[in-house]
C-alpha cells in the first residue's frame, strides 16, 4: 500500500511517516506544491494525505488536478483550517475525508483504513480480526459466527479499536472519536471506562480472541490473543 | 427630553423675563407720554380760558367745578404772585359717578380786569388699573403667539437643520465592528456637522482598523498554534506507543498529552467564538429545535444513564428559527452538556420547548444561584473544574446574540434554569433598536 503525504511542516510529516510505517505502508513525501503535482502525475497512490496551505500553492488546486485525473476519491485533507467552507469545498472536489489539525494518530489511522477498505472492497464492508467480524454497513457484530448485540457507542468503540489494532489508542482520542464535538470534559473518561468495561465483558462472554489492554493508564491497545 | 423641547423650555422662561421687563418699561413710558399729552392739553386749555375770561366776566365767578372742568377763584395780589403753574394728580369727587375719580389738576393764576384770580383746571386721566390689565392681556397674547411660532419653527425648521445629526446618530447606532458597510458621512453644509462627520469617520475607521488587526491576530495565532499542537501530541503518542517507558514516565506523558488536549480544545473554542463573532456561518436554514433535542436526548442516553440523570423533553410547541444548523446544534449541546456535567446522581433535566423558545432546567451540584452577570463571560468557572474550557456558555451567548435570541439564567427551588427565547430582549449586550 502506497501513501503520499503532502505536508510542508517537516516535524508533522515525520510523525505521520513514523506512524504509517508502523502499519507497514510505503510512505512517499511531498513538502511543497511542485513536488506534490509532479508525484501525483507520475505515480498512483492508494491514499493521499493533503495539507491545504502549502508553499508554492494551494492544496485545493492539487485536489482539482486529482479530480480531473479521477484520483480524488482516496484523498484525506489534513488542514489547520476548521472552516466549513473549506470542508465543503474539499468534499465537493471529491476528497474522501477532512481531518482538522491537531488530530490523533489513531484517528488518522482509522480514516486511512476506511479509505483503503472502501477502495479495496467495493462490495461488502466487513472488518475481520481474530474471530470477530464487524459489518460496517449493517452495524452488526458476530463472534465465532454468532451474532452478538452491541449498543451504538460500544459498536463505535469496538470499530475504532479494530481499525487501530496493535496500536496505542489514547483515551482522549477514543473519547473524541466516539463523542465527536461533544467530548470536551475530562470527566467523560469515567464514562468511557464504563463503556470499555462493558465491551470487555461482552468479548469475554462470547470467548472472543480479542483483548483490550490498558496501557500505562493513558490509553488502550487491542490485541489478538 | 428632546433637544427641541429643551430649547423651547429655556426660550419660554427667558421670553417671559424679557417680555415682563419690557412690559414694565413700556408701562412707565406710556404713563409718562400720556401725562405729558394731558399736561399739554391743560396748558392749551388754560390759555383759552384766560383769554376768554378777559372778555367774559361771568366766567370769573365759577368758583365750583360743577359741570365744567375748571374753577376760578379771586385771590389777593400777593398770593397770586406766589402762584406758579403746578400740575398734579389728585382725586376729585364726581357726582356723576358718585365716587372719587383720579384727575390731572393744573393750578395757575391770571389777571383780569385788574383783579387776580386762581384757575384750577382738571382733565380726566388714564385709568392705570385698566392700562395694566389691557397691557397684560396684550402681552399674554404676544407671549402665546411667540411660543407657538417658536414651536412651529422648531418643528419645521430645526428638524430640518438637525437632520444630518439624526442621520449620524442612526449610523452610529447601527454601527457594528467587523461587519460594517462603511460609515457614510451625512450631506450637510453646516460647519459643526461637517466636523462631526470627519471626527466620526476617523474614529470609526481607527476602531475598525484596530478591530481587524486584532481579529486577524487572534485568528492567525489560533491557527498557527494548531500545527505545533498536532506535532507535540502526535510525538508523545508515538513515544508512548514505543512501549519503552516506565509506568511513572508514561503517566507523565499522559498528563502532558491531557494538558495539550485542553489547550487544543481551548484553541478550537476560541476559534469558534471568533468565527461566530465574525459571522462566518453564513449558511442558514429553518432549524427545528424540537428535532435537535430529540436526537441529542438519544445521543446522550448512554451518558445520562451512566450519570444516573433523568431527562424529560416536554414539547409544548415547536420552536423554529432561521439560522445555521451547526451553530444551533452547538448551542443546544453546550447547554445540555452543562446541565449533565453539573448535575447530581439521581438528578433531573427538564427541557421545555414552546413556540417562542426553550428552557432547560436541571438539578445541580450548586445549591445556590450562580452569578448570571458573569456566567456568560469567557473563562468563567465557578470552581476549579478540570478539563472545562470555561467557554461553553460564552459560545452560547455569542450564538444567541448573533441570531437575536435572549439567553437567561435563573434559579428557583433548587433548580438551575437556562432560557433561550426568540426576540432580542436583552442578553445584556445587544442594543435595542428603536
Amino acid at each position: 500500500m502506497k501513501i503520499l503525504v503532502i505536508e510542508d511542516e517537516p516535524e508533522l510529516l515525520g510523525v505521520i511517516r513514523q506512524s504509517l510505517q508502523k502499519e507497514h505502508f510505503l510512505v512517499e513525501e511531498a513538502p511543497d506544491f511542485e513536488t506534490a503535482i509532479r508525484k501525483i502525475i507520475a505515480y498512483d497512490y492508494d491514499c493521499i494525505l493533503l495539507d491545504i496551505m502549502l508553499p508554492g500553492g494551494n492544496g485545493m488546486d492539487i485536489l482539482k488536478e486529482l479530480k480531473t485525473m479521477r484520483k480524488a476519491d482516496n484523498v484525506i485533507i489534513i488542514s489547520a483550517n476548521d472552516s466549513l467552507d473549506d470542508k465543503v469545498q474539499g468534499l465537493n472536489l471529491g476528497a474522501d475525508d477532512y481531518l482538522t489539525k491537531p488530530f490523533h494518530i489513531a484517528e488518522l489511522n482509522a480514516r486511512i483504513r476506511s479509505v483503503l477498505r472502501r477502495k479495496a472492497f467495493s462490495g461488502k464492508n466487513i472488518l475481520e480480526l481474530g474471530n470477530v467480524k464487524l459489518d460496517l454497513d449493517e452495524r452488526t457484530v458476530s463472534i465465532r459466527d454468532t451474532p452478538v448485540a452491541f449498543n451504538r457507542k460500544e459498536l463505535d468503540v469496538l470499530t475504532y479499536f479494530m481499525l487501530n489494532h496493535n496500536r496505542l489508542v489514547l483515551k482522549t482520542a477514543l473519547a473524541e472519536h466516539v463523542w465527536g464535538a461533544y467530548a470536551d470534559e475530562a470527566n467523560d473518561y469515567e464514562f468511557l471506562y464504563s463503556q470499555i468495561k462493558n465491551l470487555r465483558r461482552k468479548l469475554n462472554e462470547h470467548e472472543s480472541s480479542l483483548e483490550i489492554r490498558a496501557v500505562y493508564g493513558i490509553g488502550y491497545k487491542m490485541q489478538v490473543i | 427630553m428632546k433637544l427641541l423641547n429643551h430649547t423651547l423650555l429655556y426660550l419660554s422662561v427667558s421670553l417671559l423675563g424679557v417680555l415682563g421687563l419690557w412690559a414694565v418699561v413700556f408701562y412707565f413710558f406710556m404713563l409718562q407720554e400720556v401725562k405729558e399729552t394731558v399736561d399739554d392739553g391743560l396748558t392749551n386749555y388754560k390759555m383759552f380760558i384766560v383769554h376768554r375770561a378777559q372778555g367774559d366776566t361771568s366766567m370769573l365767578s365759577s368758583n365750583l367745578f360743577g359741570d365744567k372742568n375748571y374753577r376760578i377763584n379771586e385771590i389777593s395780589a400777593e398770593k397770586a404772585i406766589r402762584v406758579l403753574d403746578t400740575y398734579k394728580d389728585t382725586l376729585i369727587y364726581q357726582e356723576r359717578l358718585e365716587q372719587h375719580a383720579p384727575v390731572r389738576l393744573l393750578t395757575t393764576a391770571f389777571v383780569a380786569n385788574e383783579k387776580y384770580y386762581e384757575l384750577k383746571i382738571i382733565s380726566a386721566v388714564i385709568n392705570k388699573a385698566d392700562l395694566i390689565r389691557k397691557l397684560f392681556l396684550a402681552l399674554a397674547a404676544l407671549y402665546g403667539v411667540m411660543l407657538a411660532s417658536i414651536l412651529v419653527v422648531n418643528n419645521f425648521v430645526l428638524k430640518k437643520i438637525w437632520k444630518p445629526f439624526h442621520y449620524l446618530l442612526t449610523q452610529l447606532r447601527n454601527f457594528k465592528l467587523g461587519n460594517t458597510p462603511l460609515f457614510k458621512p451625512a450631506h450637510t453644509s453646516v460647519k459643526e456637522f461637517r466636523e462631526l462627520n470627519d471626527s466620526l469617520q476617523s474614529l470609526l475607521q481607527r476602531n475598525s482598523d484596530t478591530y481587524l488587526s486584532q481579529k486577524q491576530f487572534n485568528e492567525n495565532a489560533s491557527h498557527e498554534l494548531q500545527t505545533p499542537l498536532a506535532i507535540s501530541i502526535n510525538k508523545l503518542e508515538l513515544l508512548a506507543e514505543r512501549g519503552a517507558l516506565t509506568d511513572e514516565d508514561a503517566a507523565t506523558v499522559g498528563e502532558v498529552i491531557q494538558a495539550l488536549e485542553s489547550l487544543k480544545r481551548l484553541n478550537k473554542a476560541l476559534l469558534l467564538l471568533s468565527k461566530i463573532e465574525n459571522q462566518q456561518f453564513a449558511e442558514e436554514q429553518k432549524v427545528r429545535f424540537n428535532d435537535i433535542f430529540q436526537r441529542l436526548a438519544k445521543d446522550f442516553a448512554d451518558l445520562l444513564r451512566f450519570r444516573k440523570v433523568q431527562i424529560q423533553l416536554l414539547e409544548e410547541g415547536g420552536f423554529e428559527k432561521q439560522m445555521n444548523y451547526a451553530l444551533a446544534e452547538i448551542l443546544v449541546v453546550n447547554l445540555l452538556k452543562n446541565a449533565i456535567v453539573h448535575n447530581i446522581p439521581g438528578g433531573t433535566i427538564v427541557i421545555t420547548v414552546s413556540n417562542s423558545g426553550f428552557n432547560i432546567e436541571n438539578t445541580g451540584d450548586a445549591s445556590e444561584p450562580l452569578d448570571e452577570e458573569k456566567m456568560f463571560n469567557r473563562f468563567y468557572k465557578r470552581s476549579a473544574e478540570s478539563g472545562s474550557t470555561g467557554l461553553g456558555l460564552a459560545i452560547v451567548k455569542a450564538i444567541a446574540g448573533l441570531y437575536h435570541l435572549s439567553a437567561h439564567y435563573s434559579f428557583g427551588t433548587g433548580k438551575h434554569r437556562f432560557s433561550i427565547q426568540a426576540g432580542d430582549n436583552g442578553t445584556g449586550q445587544e442594543r435595542k433598536h428603536s
